[in-house]
């Protein structure tokens, strides 16, 4: 046990109560010295970093909003959408709750995008901050789980016909996929059971595994110190200190960054506001209109999408023809090709890569078109189910895949930030694609963003490296306010 | 690079041209959602024209009281005999007769103005038209058919007020194709209204049905503006603790 502090009887009450609790309760102390007062985060961060801690603030008013939602909220298939409905009219400012929930879901995807969008451009995912990066990935993944099971509870047109449309991806899996999407499902069709397991999932289950990782994830980064724009190092060795061996270009958590994140949150409250009270709907985006009517097992409706953030991924799922399966095929072989004769293997490797080459051919039915009954490879929708959870999946290899010798985007050469820039704009047109029915226009230009998508990441190792990259100075860049 | 920019540009021009052409053109409908008169009148025409077989199972008769109608006056002017102000507005039609009638539920209007928005208009502007565009056609069941929902399972509720009109084709060349362009109406037959005030009353229908899908949307704007005047000032509040924090950070 560590020692009594005693404090002079002079002191204030104040003083004095707060070294009543340091005596019996030091962790909490030390924590806000750890974590606040005494984390040293560079000085030069700019506004890309204003996301991760507005992302935190969303996710309490999803936890506050949504403990209010659940008092008043019925989780069976009769009642659940005259329940939000009850809620929205009923309940006293169940309206602003309601909609705080629902606007917040979109918000924290816009908030979460961005803030990986600053990872990537600063590679924040570099060693030795790869698990950080892991943690983020997961806690994606968890968000797109919470989000996805969160929109069925309205039990409009749209919850029923997206969940139904998403969880019949599962059944295209060989083998076990019918009784997995069974499991999921609880029943043949969506329905009560889906509902409630559903609601027991968003309320509780995940949320927790949320909670989980995000503290991971700040345990992680306050471990090894926060990325800054310029990509450099501001502590470990070399690093510049001060006469206290306090890093030269940091400064303590709290308050200058508590403060200035405050100024964030409160730009964040007013655009997030704006939207709540004047158009809460987001265009259709973010309450989609067909939502409004309940759910009906009987009518289909003739356009399903999932909501706006699951756009771009769904986008590379309906990407996935029979058609793009013989470019893909056409893509593997070439690559196959490529390593066959730049690389000095042994001839038993090579071997065992054009057998492993045509196991995939075959399973990627480029053989189909013999028609012989034998070479038929597996349905194009299980691959678009691949390459849909591969979209996602790729990002935790992120780190292992920039092989850039400089962190940051400030100092790699200019093509890199076209290359990124064009990324994003494929991402956006893929998310916009997704939301609107297929056509085939649409289709090939989702075909060449997937390809686009799967080429940045995966031919990173050899782009990241190439072209002039600037000398990256020894201190941050930072000009007094 | 430019390249794929401009050509997804070019893709995103294409997909909205196509969106423009398909369906009736909405027309756009006069926004009276803080009307209370209107609001009344709508709420009037509801309860006469509609709730006969379209419930609104979400919407109770005392909110009307929002609108400016006292407790009194529902009960006197909008109730059936049995219902009590406190219940909701449930059509007195037997659902399955309803279905057996007209092939089809007649379906709850308490969110129709919020569902049936999209890339066309605003739901309000549908129904706008929608309750504008009926005309005899004798093909139908009911002797009624409509331009934007063709061959709608409702017949023109509305005809008294209306009167018979029918619409006016002009055939045009377009792209080498010959089709039909909606060009006016014809009134065969006078209804009790002129064509303004039947403009006009269905307006204030819409406007109800459009403040009946969302009875707190006027409050919500009233309280949003309140909202976002106090984050202004804790942003400036904000902005200054700020700088003031960090001026002597060098």
């Amino acid at each position: 046990m560590a020692e009594f502090k005693e404090i002079s009887p002079n002191a204030s009450a104040g003083e004095k109560l707060a070294n009543w609790f340091d005596n019996r309760f030091p962790t909490a102390g030390a924590a806000f010295r750890t974590h606040m007062s005494e984390y040293y985060a560079p000085k030069n961060f700019n506004f890309w970093y204003f996301f991760g801690s507005l992302a935190l603030v969303v996710l309490v008013i999803q936890i506050v909003t949504g403990i209010f939602l659940t008092m008043n909220y019925k989780a069976d298939a009769n009642l659940a959408f005259g329940s939000v409905e009850y809620i929205m009219r009923d309940v006293p400012w169940g309206w602003l709750i309601r909609y705080m929930h629902s606007t917040g879901a979109s918000a924290f995807f816009i908030v979460v995008y961005l803030h990986m969008y600053r990872g990537l451009i600063y590679g924040s995912h570099r060693k030795p901050r790869e698990l950080v990066w892991i943690f983020g990935c997961a806690i994606f993944l968890a968000l797109m789980a919470e989000a996805f099971m969160g929109y069925l509870l309205p039990w409009g047109q749209m919850s029923y016909w997206g969940a139904q449309v998403i969880i019949n991806l599962f059944s295209a899996i060989p083998f076990v996929g019918p009784d997995l999407a069974l499991l999921i499902r609880g029943d043949y069709v969506v329905g009560d059971a889906t509902l409630n397991r559903f609601f027991a999932f968003h309320v509780i289950a995940v949320p927790l595994v949320l909670l989980g990782l995000v503290v991971a994830h700040i345990f992680a980064l306050h471990d090894v110190g926060s990325n800054n724009p310029d990509g450099i190092e501001i502590k470990g060795p070399g690093a510049p200190l001060d006469a206290n061996g306090h890093p030269l270009d940091g400064i303590p958590f709290h308050p200058y960054y508590s403060v200035h994140d405050i100024l964030g949150i409160a730009v964040f409250l007013l655009v997030f506001s704006a939207i709540i009270f004047f158009a809460p709907e987001g265009g259709g985006y973010f309450l989609e209109y067909n939502n409004f009517i309940p759910a009906d097992s009987f009518k289909t409706p003739p356009h399903i999408a999932p909501v706006w953030y699951f756009t771009p991924f769904y986008s590379m799922l309906r990407a996935i023809t029979s058609e793009m399966m013989y470019a893909l095929s056409a893509i593997l072989v070439l690559g196959i090709g490529f390593v066959l004769v730049k690389t000095r293997a042994s001839s038993m490797t090579k071997g065992l890569l054009v057998v492993v080459m045509i196991a995939f051919l075959w399973m990627f039915n480029a053989f189909g078109f013999t028609g012989v009954r034998f070479l038929n490879g597996l349905d194009a929708k299980f691959w678009g189910v691949v390459v849909m959870f591969g979209s996602v999946l790729t990002m935790f290899f992120l780190p292992w895949l920039d092989k850039s010798p400089v962190k940051s985007i400030r100092y790699r050469p200019g093509w890199h930030k076209a290359v990124i820039g064009v990324f994003v704009v494929v991402f956006v047109v893929l998310a916009y694609l997704g939301t609107e029915p297929p056509s085939p226009t649409a289709n090939l230009i989702s075909q060449i963003g997937t390809l686009f998508y799967f080429g940045f990441f995966w031919l990173m190792p050899w782009w990241s490296r190439l072209g002039e990259f600037k000398p990256v100075p020894q201190r941050v860049t930072y000009a007094a306010h | 690079m430019k390249k794929i920019i401009l050509m997804l540009l070019a893709a995103f021009a294409l997909a909205g041209a196509a969106q423009a052409a398909e369906g009736f053109a909405l027309d756009k409908a006069p926004n009276k959602v803080n009307d209370l008169p209107a609001l009344q009148t709508g709420a009037k025409l509801f309860v006469n024209y509609c709730l006969g077989c379209h419930s609104a199972a979400f919407m109770r008769y005392n909110r009307l009281t929002d609108i400016g109608l006292s407790v009194q006056q529902i009960k006197d002017n909008l109730l059936f005999t049995t219902d009590k102000p406190g219940n909701t507005m449930e059509a007195n039609v037997n659902p399955q007769e309803a279905k057996g009638w007209f092939g089809a539920l007649p379906p709850d209007l308490t969110l129709i103005a919020r569902s049936r928005a999209g890339h066309g208009g605003s739901g309000p502007d549908y129904l706008y038209t929608y309750l504008r565009t009926f005309y005899r056609d004798p093909a139908r069941p009911t002797g009624w058919n409509n331009l934007v929902f063709p061959n709608v399972g409702m017949p023109n509720v509305l005809w008294e007020l209306e009167g018979d009109r029918v619409p006016v084709f002009e055939t045009q060349e377009e792209h080498g194709e010959k089709v039909e362009v909606f060009k006016g109406w014809n009134q065969t037959r006078a209804g009790t209204m002129t064509p303004q005030q039947f403009d006009e009353a269905v307006a204030d229908l819409v406007a109800y049905l459009q403040w009946m899908g969302e009875p707190a949307q006027n409050t919500r704007v009233r309280v949003g503006v309140w909202v976002l005047l106090f984050l202004v000032g804790f942003t400036v509040i904000a902005w200054r603790l700020n700088a003031a924090y960090w001026k002597d950070v060098t």
